[in-house]
């Protein structure tokens, strides 16, 4: 369709990409590693997705790169979000500078509330 | 246009080094998620410099596959089954 804009789109993608990678590698902390790079790297590859569709139109590899593009923003939230619960859960310590878990402090509320009712 | 893949190989080293030197569990599985969302956009880049469609279907079962493993690994780290 138009190949200027998609070449835009490659290289804010690929961008958004490499910064999501050196986040990976410098952040402290798995669950800033994760928020770092789960949303750069989702969001850059949309870009890139979106991108093929600019340069082809409403072809067929158009519409199988806009339906890529709609499975991957729901899909990796999802993951990002199961992978962090999955973490804490498993006893992954935070950082030694985090300010608050409220996860933590939620899952201890439940606890004493149960032992309130049965006592 | 074939810097952009390269690019995107630079990013896959990154991620490999994270798979290599986490010091946990999770950190390797984040590592291996984010790797498979950048194959995704290699083969749509492939796709695009070579004008054949059927890359794009190569990015579409990668990510499916890519999400059905990360669900796994994250069942796994609760330390609940399989099957549950």
């Amino acid at each position: 369709m138009s190949e200027p804009l998609a070449i835009i789109f490659f290289v804010i993608g690929v961008l958004f990409d490499l910064f999501g990678c050196i986040g990976l590698i410098r952040l402290p902390d798995i669950y800033n590693r994760l928020q770092a790079a789960t949303k750069c790297v989702t969001l850059g590859t949309c870009f890139i997705l979106f991108g093929a569709f600019f340069w082809s139109g409403f072809s067929a590899m158009g519409i199988k790169a806009l339906l890529c593009a709609a499975f991957i923003l729901i899909t990796s939230p999802t993951g990002a979000h199961a992978l962090a619960r999955g973490a804490h859960i498993s006893g992954v310590k935070l950082w030694e500078k985090s300010l608050m878990d409220k996860y933590a402090e939620d899952k201890e509320g439940k606890s004493v509330a149960g032992k309130i009712e049965k006592a | 246009m074939i810097w952009l893949i390269w690019a995107l190989v630079f990013c896959c080293f990154l991620c490999l080094y994270r798979v290599g030197a986490g010091p946990t569990p999770p950190d390797r599985t984040v590592a291996i998620d984010i790797m498979g969302t950048l194959v995704v956009g290699i083969c749509t880049i492939w796709a695009v410099i070579r004008g054949k469609d059927f890359y794009i279907n190569i990015a579409i079962a990668w990510a499916l596959l890519s999400f059905i493993g990360t669900i796994t690994l994250a069942k796994y780290l609760e330390g609940r089954g399989l099957d549950e």
